[in-house]
């Protein structure tokens, strides 16, 4: 496969068109596409997440996490698109898809993306709650170790 | 040497700000060492870099480790682990 790939990176405050970026992967031609959608989790009096980021360093970094994907797998192209600012339950948080003449290919990569960046892109969730409480969520030891076994 | 420093998430909301400009002394040579400094500055900035092991750093846009020296930064970023995704 040749290095020639569509490679879309976006950030914003909008709701993603799943069906419309799931399209753009599928009209390349390749055999298969795989995606993952990040969903903000409702329960527990939940009534808001906000999505802080690092203005200048997202897009790289979501970029290079992108490339790396690139770089291990035979991929036709690649989505990544997260969202920042104030999100409700059950709001689309992130969205991560890659297109592939193999399966195996497009779900590793796919999984590889979600692995990574969590552990890897500027960005901080903070809860609000019913009862006025708020805090910031703290990075998980599970994270780190979904995004460990992806090293070499 | 002026820097800029961009706090972000608990980081900026413990100190109160988002950003500020500082010119560290000559023997003020890595990350660990601009936070120990930064922590004299407020009670707010001792708070915020307490627990150092939930701290992290960006030097012009590239995550760093404690021990990076700081000679020829531009813009030094602080944070909280991240929890994108």
């Amino acid at each position: 496969m040749t290095a020639a790939r569509h490679i879309s990176v976006r950030v914003t405050p909008d709701d993603i068109d799943v069906a419309a970026e799931l399209a753009s992967l599928e009209a390349l031609g390749g055999g298969g596409v795989a995606s993952f959608t990040g969903i903000v989790r409702g329960g527990n009096g939940l009534t808001a997440m906000v999505l802080e980021h690092h203005p200048t360093m997202t897009q790289t970094s979501l970029e290079s996490i992108a490339a790396e994907a690139a770089a291990r797998w035979p991929l036709a192209g690649i989505t990544i698109v997260h969202r920042y600012g104030r999100l409700s339950p059950g709001d689309r948080i992130v969205l991560t898809a890659t297109a592939s003449s193999h399966r195996a290919a497009a779900l590793e990569s796919c999984a590889f993306l979600i692995d990574w960046l969590k552990t890897k892109a500027p960005f901080w969730k903070k809860e609000f709650f019913q009862d006025g409480d708020s805090r910031w969520v703290d990075a998980r030891d599970a994270d780190d170790a979904a995004a460990a076994r992806w090293l070499r | 040497m002026a820097i800029d420093i961009l706090y972000f998430a608990r980081i900026r909301e413990t100190i109160g700000r988002s950003a500020e400009c500082v010119s560290p002394p000559d023997n003020i040579i890595t990350i660990a060492d601009l936070v120990d400094w930064l922590a004299e500055r407020s009670p707010g900035h001792a708070e915020a870099f307490a627990d150092r092991d939930r701290l992290r750093a960006a030097i012009d846009q590239r995550f760093v480790d404690p021990g990076t020296p700081i000679a020829g930064a531009r813009e030094i970023s602080l944070f909280p682990p991240v929890t994108g995704g």
